[in-house]
């Protein structure tokens, strides 16, 4: 095993223990907050890969999310639950009496929103930049309107309510596992893809497309399975998110999601794993620290009134001055990496070695 | 080795090439001369199967490979060093040489053909991890001779190398293109640059809107009247 595999494990090691920790010490509020961390390191790492790695404007994440979050909800929920839900149209009946275990429900979600991103990947991926853009959101939106009016499928605009806890022994503590676990699964995955050959033939089209497909690169297969791929796992945080909320419903999943995704990817780096995770964390926080501009604000003796929806003014204005001052984001492409923790600490220790022997 | 018979390709209602035939023979610099717009790039583009031909016939050691898929001509041992460098400027050297050798699987030999690399553009050695998009223009030629290079290409395709590089990058870059040549290379070399092309080619063709209107001999060319008056400006 080499150095920078074991000092992988270690960390990641360090990490449960970390997690460990917080699970046991954390009130409901943090621990919900770090939970939603965890989804939004998911969800970013899947945009990144699309956006950041590929170069693929998509804006249609929050669709493959609510087909993920619909997907794990309606397998997991017990068919009591589900006739609850369902009072104006009853459920299909194929669908009224399946219950699956969480795990299986989960990797459904990634499975469906995937075979989704298959659908519309392969005739809208031969659009670029802008229209791409245009295209991926109007799918969105689509799978919106219709979640709204599939009403024996979906309970349309009513939403689903009651969706059990994430985890199998459906206990609150158990969430942290199941979020923070498929995080590092997926930031181990990202970083193992982009890393690979695949990584780099997809920087290539990134970079640029004309010469990559003149060293032989398959433009359109490689788009496609990128954008499968962030699919999968945008489902799978779409289902996550679903069971940590407790309730969904169409209006959930509208442009805003997508648009605190792309937040997200921008403010840490386009083409950034690292930047993405640092990114989804700070900002996740952020928005519930900013909480307190939505409330009523007391300067002096004047009350001004709140106005819900004042900490995404901040969070827009953070967009534009990262955009026009600071267009690299957090870290830019560059990737945190042992070698480079390895030689920042050569240079530390160099000097002190040196000073001893002088 | 490369034979092109009657190749015509439209740009929606333009006719970029008027049934043009061009000979490539094994172990030969054929050079394509002509003015912007003649229809160069063009060629290069069709062989590479990047832009699709309406008619003709492209030849490679015996097969038809028009509008074929360009990864499949990449394949089968063709490649292009393609206009204005095209290197992945947020990538380093190191990477852009690693995806000339996309489509090989052998990686022993990769590593022995970087290392020829490397030998050929000791520049690009000193700047191995260097991004290559802040490399100068000359260095970036390198690279991107050196990525085709990777591909172990039995036919290049080289559309201006000397673009926009200053005149003693332009005489190192032709160096390098002989050096190539010498290692069992054929050269199928498109230039603007009408004087550097036609000394080191074997045989040259010029290309005017999209006909071929002169070939010949790389040396009678170069002494042709018409070519100097056209291309070198030393009309006697």
């Amino acid at each position: 095993m080499s150095k920078k595999t074991k000092l992988t494990l270690i960390s990641i090691i360090a990490c449960i223990g970390i997690l460990f920790i917080l699970n046991s010490t954390l009130g409901s509020y943090q621990l919900r907050i770090l939970n939603l961390c965890g989804i939004y390191v998911i969800l970013a790492l899947s945009l990144n890969l699309i956006n950041g790695f590929v170069g693929l404007f998509s804006l249609g994440h929050a669709g493959f999310m609510a087909i993920g979050a619909y997907t794990s909800a309606l397998l997991t929920m017990p068919p009591e639950a589900k006739e609850m839900n369902f009072f104006l149209k009853p459920i299909v009946p194929w669908l009224a009496n399946v219950q699956l275990s969480f795990p299986i429900a989960l990797f459904m979600a990634g499975v469906l929103a995937a075979g989704a991103g298959v659908l519309i990947g392969a005739p809208v991926l031969r659009l670029k930049d802008d229209y791409l853009a245009i295209a991926t959101l109007g799918f969105s939106e689509i799978i919106r309107v219709i979640f709204t009016n599939t009403q024996s499928i979906t309970n349309g605009a009513l939403g689903i309510k009651g969706l059990p806890y994430i985890g199998i022994f459906n206990k609150a503590s158990e969430a942290i596992w199941w979020t923070w676990g498929v995080a590092i699964i997926t930031i181990i995955f990202m970083a193992l893809l982009i890393n690979g050959s695949y990584g780099r033939a997809f920087k290539a089209i990134r970079e640029d497309e004309i010469a990559a497909e003149a060293m032989g690169i398959n433009l359109f297969k490689h788009k496609l399975m990128a954008f499968v791929i962030g699919s999968f796992f945008a489902g799978i945080g779409g289902a996550l998110l679903g069971h940590l909320m407790g309730t969904i419903d169409p209006l959930m999943f509208r442009f805003l999601l997508t648009f605190n995704i792309v937040l997200i990817v921008v403010l840490g780096g386009i083409g950034s794993i690292t930047g993405s995770v640092i990114s989804a964390v700070i900002v996740t926080i952020a928005m519930e620290a900013l909480r307190v501009l939505d409330g009523d604000m007391q300067i002096g003796s004047y009350i001004i009134k709140g106005i819900p929806g004042t900490r995404m003014v901040v969070f827009s204005a953070l967009l534009m001055i990262v955009i026009i001052f600071y267009q690299r984001g957090i870290m830019g492409t560059n990737e945190f990496t042992w070698d480079w923790i390895l030689k920042r600490q050569k240079k530390i220790s160099e000097p002190l070695n040196k000073e001893k022997v002088s | 080795m490369l034979k092109i018979r009657d190749l015509n390709v439209h740009y929606g209602g333009i006719h970029a090439l008027r049934g043009i035939s061009i000979d490539v023979p094994e172990n030969k610099i054929v050079t394509l001369i002509g003015a912007n717009g003649a229809g160069k790039s063009t060629t290069l583009r069709s062989i590479m199967g990047l832009v699709k031909s309406s008619s003709g016939e492209v030849v490679y050691n015996g097969e038809n490979i028009l509008n074929k898929r360009t990864r499949d001509i990449v394949s089968k041992g063709i490649v292009m060093v393609p206009e204005g460098r095209r290197v992945f400027p947020n990538l380093n050297v190191e990477e852009n040489l690693i995806l000339g050798a996309y489509i090989r699987k052998d990686k022993e030999a990769i590593k022995k053909d970087m290392n020829f690399v490397y030998e050929l553009f000791p520049r690009l050695k000193e700047r191995k991890w260097q991004k290559a998009g802040t490399m100068s223009g000359g260095e970036q030629q390198m690279l991107a001779v050196g990525r085709a290079l990777m591909t172990k290409p039995k036919l290049l395709l080289m559309d201006e190398p000397s673009l926009g590089l200053a005149p003693l990058i332009v005489k190192d870059i032709f160096q390098i293109i002989k050096e190539i040549h010498k290692d069992g290379v054929t050269i199928l070399l498109v230039e603007q640059n009408a004087k550097a092309a036609l000394e080191i080619a074997d045989y040259g063709y010029v290309l005017e809107t999209g006909t071929i209107v002169l070939e010949g001999k790389g040396k009678d060319l170069l002494n042709n009247d018409d070519v100097q008056r056209a291309y070198l400006g030393e009309a006697k």
